[in-house]
């Protein structure tokens, strides 16, 4: 398995395939400054913090990708994070603590479930194969490389768009992600644990 | 292969998978009209553990203090899976993981003095779970909206065939609270009296809690008896439709129903345990991807009348109950049905039926488009 792109996205930075990408913004307003100098996908403004970076994150991946959204079966999207929902599960207690003031939304009950980005990123893409969220206690990149390894167990997955995606508050975000591909390829990097950390931590 | 030891559930029916199989086969439930919990805005019809109930179970493991209700039922119901297994839970080569919708969400809302802030991460809680065993290995949590019961067991299928562990302990449960009932509320997807799956007056959905283990390991073929039960495969799709609405062409159900398929012929199915969450557009969805994969020759029924929707232990305790009724020669009516109105006909009975076939199809889709099949067969007839 190879690593064929990745991207670094935090509140401070961006970087993609080991390169800077310059901006002044940081926290929220760096997902909305990305995607205004990038995107037309009114979606976006409805979607919560953490949905909103997969989204961003990915499309900073897949941009220049060719035969993009072409319907595909052969692509999963497995996101891997501590804090899943927890930014829009503040948000919606907040709807529903005071019984004077309860007005629960449908709208932000909805992105409750961690595993909504990644159908985010499937309805953007077209991607009808396998999509999934996983939780594990801090930021691991063996857990990440078995996860991500172990997608291609199944037959019908040829490649992965995924990786750690970790959004603690509106402000707090940390998204590294790749696209994985089952194919060999010398000039790629492997896809292993060690590589993983060296690119969180370097690149 | 990928073979089950051991499993429980523990619900408001009983504590043992035997209790609930016969509460079930009987037809009872313990969904009723709650109109004083949680000081909701409006009354709401669950299947929910009387108030005591489970610190009392509890106080023979631990200090009912020290845990949530979520960790406790998802004690509770591992113990008695672990201890049946015969297995040493502490030990380096077995694996946890838990399947959940909203684990410890209720500590936004409420928090006791003992628990600490950071437990209600979904990672943290699981840590609280393995630790309660001695097992050191960090818990791996799927939460992957209505399907990550199904999502945990492809995940330690997976760990198992990759050698990383010999033994998972795959627990699913929710825990019902103001938050979850309340969002469910805003999204009108609630009936107020007994859920009606597939049924032409269906009005909504019930919520319910419950935590269920399935404790699997590996083995070779000629390694596995009669009795066992196989998780022969499972594949999870995406509609790439719509985040909060099923496809109207029942697109990712359908992709996850044929690749757990396979090669295996629709004749050889006892039934399709389905979602049938009673809702308008989801049991509409079902019938639309069944018909299409072909399988509408096989009998489908909805375990959610008797235990509403149990979240992130429904693709555990559901299957649970599957395998036990076809041990029983047995396919389980679907409580609340009555006659069907969805587009694509199905098989459906509100009463139990006989058959001898010796396996069956999981499933299940959720928020987020998510779809997950699974097929299970009898060691017999592999």
């Amino acid at each position: 398995m190879i690593i064929r792109r990745w991207i670094k996205l935090t509140d401070t930075s961006v970087s993609l395939n080991g390169k800077k990408i310059e901006t002044e913004s940081c926290g929220h307003a760096l997902l909305t400054h990305l995607y205004r100098e990038r995107n037309d996908y009114p979606k976006f403004f409805k979607m919560d913090a953490l949905s909103k970076l997969g989204f961003i994150a990915t499309e900073l991946l897949l941009h220049d990708e060719s035969q993009r959204f072409q319907p595909r079966g052969d692509r999963a999207v497995i996101f891997i994070g501590k804090s899943g929902s927890l930014a829009d599960d503040t948000n919606y207690q907040k709807t529903i603590a005071d019984k004077d003031n309860y007005f629960p939304s449908p709208s932000v009950f909805v992105y409750t479930l961690p595993n909504i980005v990644t159908g985010e990123v499937a309805i953007r893409n077209k991607y009808y194969g396998e999509t999934c969220f996983h939780v594990i206690d801090e930021l691991r990149a063996d857990k990440i490389a078995d996860i991500i390894s172990d997608a291609f167990q199944d037959a019908d997955t040829t490649s992965v768009v995924g990786g750690w995606l970790e959004c603690s508050d509106e402000e707090h975000f940390e998204a590294y992600l790749f696209i994985v591909e089952a194919s060999a390829d010398g000039q790629a990097p492997e896809w292993n644990k060690d590589t993983i950390r060296e690119i969180i931590n370097n690149n | 292969m990928i073979v089950k030891i051991s499993d429980n559930i523990y619900s408001p029916l009983g504590v043992t998978t035997k209790q609930n199989y016969l509460a079930v086969k009987a037809g009872k439930s313990m969904s009723r009209l709650y109109s004083d919990r949680w000081q909701m805005a409006e009354p709401f019809f669950a299947s929910l553990f009387e108030e005591g109930d489970v610190d009392n179970a509890f106080s023979l493991l631990g200090d009912a203090t020290d845990y949530t209700d979520f960790e406790k039922i998802c004690i509770l119901s591992a113990s008695r899976a672990i201890a049946d297994a015969g297995i040493d839970a502490s030990a380096s080569d077995v694996q946890f993981f838990i399947s959940t919708t909203k684990g410890n969400v209720s500590l936004l809302d409420y928090r006791p003095e003992k628990i600490s802030a950071d437990r209600v991460l979904l990672g943290v809680a699981a840590k609280k779970i393995s630790e309660y065993f001695g097992n050191a290995n960090v818990p791996m949590v799927v939460s992957n909206a209505c399907i990550s019961g199904v999502c945990a067991q492809i995940m330690a299928m997976r760990s198992l065939m990759s050698r990383r562990c010999k033994y998972a302990v795959v627990i699913g449960a929710d825990s019902q609270c103001r938050f979850i009932v309340s969002g469910f509320q805003s999204f009108k997807a609630l009936s107020q009296k007994r859920c009606k799956p597939y049924d032409a007056t269906r009005e909504g959905l019930n919520l319910g809690e419950a935590a269920g283990t399935i404790i699997y390991t590996i083995k070779e073929k000629e390694d596995i008896h009669q009795e066992d039960w196989i998780a022969v495969k499972g594949a999870i799709r995406n509609d790439a439709n719509h985040i909060s609405g099923p496809s109207r062409t029942g697109e990712g159900s359908y992709r996850a129903l044929m690749t757990a398929l396979g090669n295996e012929q629709a004749e050889n199915l006892a039934f399709i345990n389905a979602h049938g969450t009673a809702t308008l557009y989801n049991d509409e969805m079902e019938s639309i991807a069944i018909s299409r994969a072909g399988l509408s020759s096989v009998p489908v029924n909805s375990l959610k009348g008797y235990y509403g929707h149990t979240m992130g232990a429904a693709g555990i305790i559901e299957p649970i109950l599957s395998m036990h009724s076809i041990d029983d020669g047995t396919v389980l009516g679907t409580l609340g049905f009555e006659s069907s109105d969805v587009s694509h006909p199905l098989i459906l009975s509100s009463h139990n039926t006989s058959t001898d076939k010796h396996a069956f199809m999981k499933l299940l889709s959720g928020f987020g488009g998510c779809n997950a099949a699974m097929l299970y067969k009898k060691g017999d007839a592999l």
